[in-house]
């Protein structure tokens, strides 16, 4: 564990906090103080992440930047701050990501501004915390954190039916986060003294909640309750991601969030649930794991067509992307779930991915939902015309969002069905036509809302997007379309993590790969694999 | 230097321009001057580099391999599990290669896309500055997105061309987005063509699985191993009817074909650059292009040869009765690529890459024609509002005339050349049962045949509809017409030009002539084709290929007599009416393209939506209700609960205070309030306590 | 020779006074004055006890008990100046809020 540039971490986590507080002494009228204040705030949390991309070693140690020091020593709780590649890459999406909401938030808001700022901040200052977080219990506290601030955002700042949306936000995640508190400590009571009440034997090692301790003894772990806890942390995960059917609070989420709730929600808050899944599901239950993978794959499958399918369905255009949000985590669950190579590195690019293009469609509809009051597909119509910088954004991005190559979107589809298809051939047949649907959704939309002619005589005035609203979608552009056409760095960055989480599956199940027969037999009689051999002979 | 070194920059140059044009020139508004030069000189350039690039590369390299450019790695995706059992590791290079496959198409793709450029600004003057520079931003990516497609070395970077020109294919057919017709025309092509890509996607996937690579040298090292037909037969069908389904989407072939027509839409020089030259033989140029998995894969050549000849055919039918100029055109499109999915079917790639040129000579000229007369005609495109423009605009009629003899299989002009190559190899096909097929390629020929005779028919009844005969629009039109400018001009006399040549200069069809060495297309080709060369005796006589030439020339003849004894001896068009009239059945079946458009709203389209407006209720209701009953059923139980709590809870709770409330009321009389009095109650207390204590000791 | 007999003897007048005082005394400060002997009278039982056995601890015991005591007087005094200005009475006979 390599403790070098501790601070850093510390520092970013907690400088947003220091802002919401800063935030506190200026006085409510003076608005504009505090959105600037709020913004250099987020401005030089995000500056401050920006070392990590360079500092962090992929060849070094698996976790860096290490900050360990004894909380609560009694049970063994431990304040434990250290990333790895993975969590580096989501930091830097979620500094990005929180930059962008504020930046984006200065004309939407107008009420309520200092409080709706400080909840930005803290809501930050959680989903900072949940991605450094390495021991369980902080990452607990965390993960409640983060769910106050945007109960709030949603509750307060939200539209016409924001109380039930916020609620139901709310209980659903907290169903799921009790259930995984409960894994948590299944867990915890198994590496130490064990819970004879209950018929739980320990393995009597010192107590910890520290997870680089427990994946040490996750081969040990036995089946039986290996399966109890994933049953726990996939109700809990699998909430926040979500996968069909704990989906239907996102749609209602989205769509009463405000603009920057709904960045943030799509951007990082779903990304909880995969993060979950990647930190502690798959390398700490693998043999669970392997055996949920087949059906976890099927649900990811249905996610995918279902939630094109609705999509394909909706009226509003926050609602459209909601859905597709569905069909995209269903994406990233897929190659996860491949247990491969491929699929992994894949499903990892899929959460940056889809936190910029998604999150970037978010900030388009709500800037025209901010001239008119209105998503209702229908109300628009040919404003290409007028609007021709807006819909060339909107296209790119529509792009993005549909896997078009040399853009985002398409490096961390193909990888995932790649991988889909290297661990059972069919995931990628179906999962793959999701990408059909996803073009029909999308520029079906994309030509209600822009092409046509320009009937409806409220949209004649609309204005094409101002400097700043241009500047709050350019970074995601610029994103866009260096993640499609020059990928390496963030493989480099993943690799070790994907290396070393193939490896724990690998040494707790040797064989965890599935044999697929395919129609050619003369395939498996070859001795030799060509591919592998030439590409060996080339190096 | 070594141009082809930097193959790369052969894309870069359009792609730069494409850059400019769309986010300076477009943004300010800064002209059409700037904006076309900018474009040109992206176009130009490309073009001059490419064939700096082939012509160097053919002098100093050894052109029978491929000579591969890295760019830079791309993707890379680590060690991946195969399905033989080993790993591989998943190592994706943007890359460009050369050979001869390439260099055909780069030769033709980059001169035809400059003289569209070229044509373009003349036909796209009226257009205003900004949805200028937008035409031609997107043109120039065209350019760049159709250039990696056929210069890409392994199937990803193929991959990403074929999405960048569908996108770009979807951005020119909703050029005028402001009409609702043009913009869902764009939008379905680019559908359409998702669903091709789907078989496209899996073709790579099981290409990466089996296989361990996608690049193109590999693979085909890969299978033209000696006992690769045995070890890779299966797999190689497999991809290879995958791959066709891309194919299918992309260059218009049944069942996928539905998007072409639609795509008239765009403007006529995109109609004629994407939608005739280059984007749609791009399904060609992939089953040429990997025709080492058609050769281990019978059945997928087969099924491309299938798809070809009823393709060449069926299309052929449709575009007999249709009205609307451009709609003729991508009839014949869809037909002629028929015959190039034909010529592949057979075994004959280099015929059928053959017929890719040549088709986007005579068939660029015939679209470019078109927009020149449609220009005239101030938009109109209804053939039955035109007639006799042969005298207004001569250039045209003699440059549109030599492209149509040439479409119609009139030797020696280009398209007699490619077309009797294909239907010549069909035809052998049959004749030595290859593969064991030879009755189904039998009948494949003859569908090939009959539809070059409908070919003949339909394209010289556009020429007599159009050009001969009196003009049969209005005054205020006829006054109109009017030749159009050089730069329109120009580029359909080159590719007139290049209809009557091309085809003999570069195929010269030498087995009519005992000069089998004669043809440089079918030299300069062979080595890249697995197999090919193993058999290049010919199996037919020298007799029997005349005979077929002269029955092809006879076909096509006959279809040219029945065109002008209909449309130009008679101008009424009495026969064709009356035919209409008494088979009406059949004629509203062809005018209405067998309604195949409307099945496939019904089946696919309404179908889907319906889906998704039950799947949107599914959700509403039956999933969302579940959190919603679950939120109702939590209420009620808390409803009752609170009953319960009230009455028995609180009972309980409320009966306890009563009895200590009632038991105090006995013991509060104790408390006096006098301090005193408490104090002494101590002392006593105290004193009684310690009495007690010795008392008991 | 004085025995420890005869401290304990003083001790118990001075307890005995001590609690005469308090129970029958109507005045609150002579009631104080009462709760004083009867600390001396504690106080003196610990020293003699001191004394005797020769253990410090007694005596520190005793001069914490001093300690306290004046605490205590300190916060007895206060009462009666809060009783005087609420009541104008010293007398412990009309105080008795606290009947029940």
């Amino acid at each position: 564990m390599e403790t070098q540039y501790a601070y850093l971490l510390n520092i970013i986590c907690y400088l947003p906090l220091a802002g919401a507080v800063m935030l506190l002494f200026i006085n409510k009228e003076n608005v504009k103080a505090i959105k600037t204040l709020a913004t250099t705030v987020a401005a030089i949390d995000f500056i401050v992440s920006l070392p990590l991309w360079f500092l962090y070693k992929p060849e070094g140690a698996e976790f860096q930047f290490v900050t360990k020091v004894d909380w609560i020593p009694s049970i063994g709780v431990q304040y434990f701050f250290g990333v790895d590649g993975f969590s580096v890459l989501l930091i830097l999406l979620t500094t990005l990501l929180g930059l962008i909401s504020i930046y984006s938030s200065f004309t939407a808001i107008t009420n309520r501004e200092k409080e709706y700022y400080v909840f930005l901040l803290l809501l930050q200052v959680g989903m900072l915390g949940v991605f450094c977080s390495l021991d369980f219990v902080l990452f607990y506290v965390f993960w409640e954190v983060m769910l106050v601030p945007m109960y709030f955002l949603i509750g307060v700042w939200g539209g016409p039916q924001k109380l039930y949306a916020a609620i139901k936000f709310f209980l659903y995640t907290l169903v799921g986060s009790v259930l995984m508190l409960v894994g948590i400590l299944a867990l915890y009571f198994y590496n130490s003294t064990g819970l004879e009440a209950i018929g739980l034997h320990g393995l009597g090692n010192a107590a910890t909640f520290a997870v680089p301790s427990l994946y040490a003894i996750a081969p040990q772990i036995p089946a039986s309750l290996q399966f109890w806890i994933f049953l726990a942390f996939f109700v809990g995960f699998a909430i926040k991601v979500p996968m069909f059917p704990f989906h239907t609070w996102l749609p209602d989420a989205h769509v009463q969030a405000p603009t920057a709730g709904s960045v943030i929600l799509a951007g990082v808050l779903l990304k909880m649930g995969t993060y979950g899944f990647i930190r502690f599901s798959l390398p700490l239950l693998p043999d669970a794991t392997v055996k949920a993978a087949g059906w976890i794959g099927v649900m990811a499958i249905i996610a995918i067509i279902y939630g094109a399918l609705v999509a394909m369905a909706q009226k509003d255009m926050k609602k459209l992307v909601a859905y597709s949000s569905v069909s995209h985590m269903g994406f990233v669950m897929l190659g996860m779930f491949a247990l491969n190579q491929a699929g992994l590195r894949g499903s990892i690019l899929q959460m940056l991915n889809h936190g910029v293009s998604t999150g970037a469609l978010f900030l388009l509809v709500g800037i025209v939902y901010e001239r008119r009051h209105n998503r209702m597909i229908a109300e628009y119509g040919g404003i290409a015309k007028i609007m021709p910088v807006y819909a060339t954004f909107f296209l790119i991005i529509t792009l993005s969002s549909i896997g078009l190559p040399t853009l985002n979107g398409f490096v961390g589809e193909f990888f995932i069905l790649i991988g889909a298809f290297a661990h059972k051939w069919w995931w990628a047949l179906f999962a793959a036509s999701g990408i059909v649907l996803g073009a029909a959704y999308m520029l079906w939309m994309y030509q209600r809302v822009f092409f046509g002619e320009l009937n409806n005589p409220k949209n004649k005035e609309l204005k094409d997007l101002n400097l700043r609203e241009q500047w709050t979608i350019i970074p995601l552009i610029i994103m866009a379309f260096w993640i499609g056409l020059y990928p390496k760095p963030f493989f480099r960055i993943m690799e070790p993590t994907v290396n070393r989480l193939i490896h724990r599956i690998e040494v707790a199940v040797p064989d965890f790969q599935p044999e697929q027969q395919i129609a050619v037999s003369s395939a498996a009689q070859h001795e030799e694999e060509p591919g592998h051999a030439e590409a060996e002979a080339e190096e | 230097m070594k141009f082809y070194h930097y193959l790369w920059l052969i894309p870069l140059f359009p792609l730069i321009g494409a850059a400019i044009n769309g986010l300076i020139v477009n943004r300010r508004g800064m002209g059409k001057n700037l904006a076309h030069t900018i474009a040109l000189i992206g176009s130009g350039l490309a073009w001059l580099w490419g064939w700096a690039a082939v012509l160097q590369w053919y002098l100093t390299e050894d052109h029978t391999k491929s000579y591969v450019v890295k760019a830079f790695t791309w993707m890379s995706g680590g060690m991946m599990p195969l399905f033989g059992g080993g790993h591989a590791p998943l190592e994706i290079s943007a890359s460009y290669q050369i050979d001869p496959i390439s260099a055909v198409m780069v030769s033709f793709v980059t001169f035809v896309g400059f003289l569209i450029h070229l044509y373009s600004v003349g036909y796209m003057h009226s257009e205003d500055d900004r949805a200028y520079s937008r035409y031609f931003s997107y043109l120039n990516l065209f350019m760049f997105a159709m250039l990696t497609l056929i210069l890409g070395a392994n199937l990803p970077v193929l991959f990403v061309g074929w999405e960048g020109v569908g996108l770009c294919s979807y951005l020119l057919i909703g050029f005028y987005f402001e009409k609702d017709w043009c913009a869902t025309a764009g939008k379905k092509a680019f559908i359409v063509n998702r669903i091709g890509d789907f078989g496209f996607l899996l073709a790579i996937f099981f290409t990466f699985e089996y296989f361990g690579t996608l690049d193109f040298v590999k693979l085909s090292e890969i299978m033209s191993a000696h006992h690769a037909a045995a070890q890779w037969g299966g797999a190689a069908t497999l991809i290879g009817l995958l791959l066709l389904v891309g194919a299918m989407g992309k260059s218009a072939q049944i069942p996928l074909y539905v998007w072409l027509p639609d795509a008239m839409a765009g403007p006529t020089p995109v109609s004629a650059l994407i939608h005739a030259a280059t984007m749609v033989t791009a399904g060609v140029y992939m089953v040429v292009r990997t025709n080492f998995f058609y050769h281990l894969g019978p059945q997928a050549m087969l099924g491309v040869a299938i798809v070809g000849g009823f393709t060449a055919f069926y299309a052929a039918t449709i575009g007999l009765v249709q009205n609307d100029i451009k709609k003729v055109l991508a009839y014949s499109t869809v037909s002629q690529l028929g015959y190039m999915f034909l010529g592949a079917g057979v075994g004959a790639f280099a015929a059928g890459l053959f017929h890719v040129v040549t088709h986007a000579f005579f068939k660029a000229c015939l679209f470019l024609g078109s927009g020149s007369v449609i220009h005239a005609c101030s938009g109109n495109q209804d053939m039955r509002t035109m007639g006799g423009l042969r005298k207004y605009m001569p250039k045209t009629y003699w440059t549109f005339l030599a492209a149509t003899l040439a479409i119609a299989g009139i030797p020696p002009f280009a398209g007699f050349v490619s077309k009797d190559a294909i239907l010549g190899k069909a035809f052998e096909a049959g004749f030595t049962d290859l593969n064991g097929f030879g009755t189904a390629y039998f009948v494949l020929w003859a569908l090939g045949l009959a539809g070059a005779a409908l070919t003949a028919f339909y394209m010289f009844r556009l020429v007599f509809m159009t050009f001969h005969g009196e003009f049969r629009g209005t005054e205020e039109e006829k006054h109109h017409l009017h030749e159009s400018p050089w730069t329109m001009t120009l580029p359909l006399q080159v590719l007139a030009i290049l209809s009557i040549f091309g085809g003999i200069v570069i195929g010269f069809p030498g087995q009519l002539f005992h000069k089998e060495g004669w043809s440089f297309i079918d030299g300069f080709l062979a080595p890249m084709m697995v197999g090919v060369h193993e058999h290049g005796e010919h199996a037919i006589s020298f007799g029997l290929e005349w005979g077929l030439v002269v029955l092809s020339v006879l076909v096509a003849c006959g279809g040219i007599f029945v065109a002008w004894s209909m449309y130009k001896k008679d101008p009424s068009f009495s026969v064709p009416k009356s035919l209409a009239e008494r088979f009406p059945r059949a004629y509203q079946l062809l005018l209405n393209k067998y309604w195949v458009d409307e099945i496939y709203d019904v089946l696919f389209v309404q179908a889907c939506i319906k889906l998704a407006d039950l799947l949107w209720e599914f959700d509403a209701r039956v999933v969302d209700g579940v959190v919603n009953g679950t939120r109702h059923l939590t209420v009620g139980t808390s409803f009752v609960s609170g009953i319960f709590d009230l009455r028995v809870v609180d009972g309980i709770v409320n009966l306890v205070a009563t009895i200590n409330y009632r038991a105090s009321g006995a013991f509060r009389r104790l408390q006096v309030g006098f301090t005193q009095g408490y104090a002494m109650v101590m002392v006593f207390g105290a004193a009684l306590l310690l009495a007690v204590f010795f008392i008991s000791f | 020779m004085i025995s420890a007999t005869h401290y304990l003897i003083l001790s118990l007048i001075l307890l005995s006074l001590g609690l005469i005082g308090v129970m029958m005394r109507r005045n609150f400060i002579t009631v104080l004055m009462s709760l004083e002997l009867i600390f001396n009278a504690v106080n003196l039982n610990l020293i003699a006890f001191s004394y005797q056995l020769g253990d410090l601890s007694g005596q520190i015991l005793a001069i914490f008990v001093i300690t306290v005591a004046a605490a205590e007087a300190a916060i007895g005094l206060g009462l009666i100046i809060a009783l005087t200005r609420l009541r104008n009475t010293v007398n412990l006979d009309e105080v008795h809020e606290m009947e029940g």
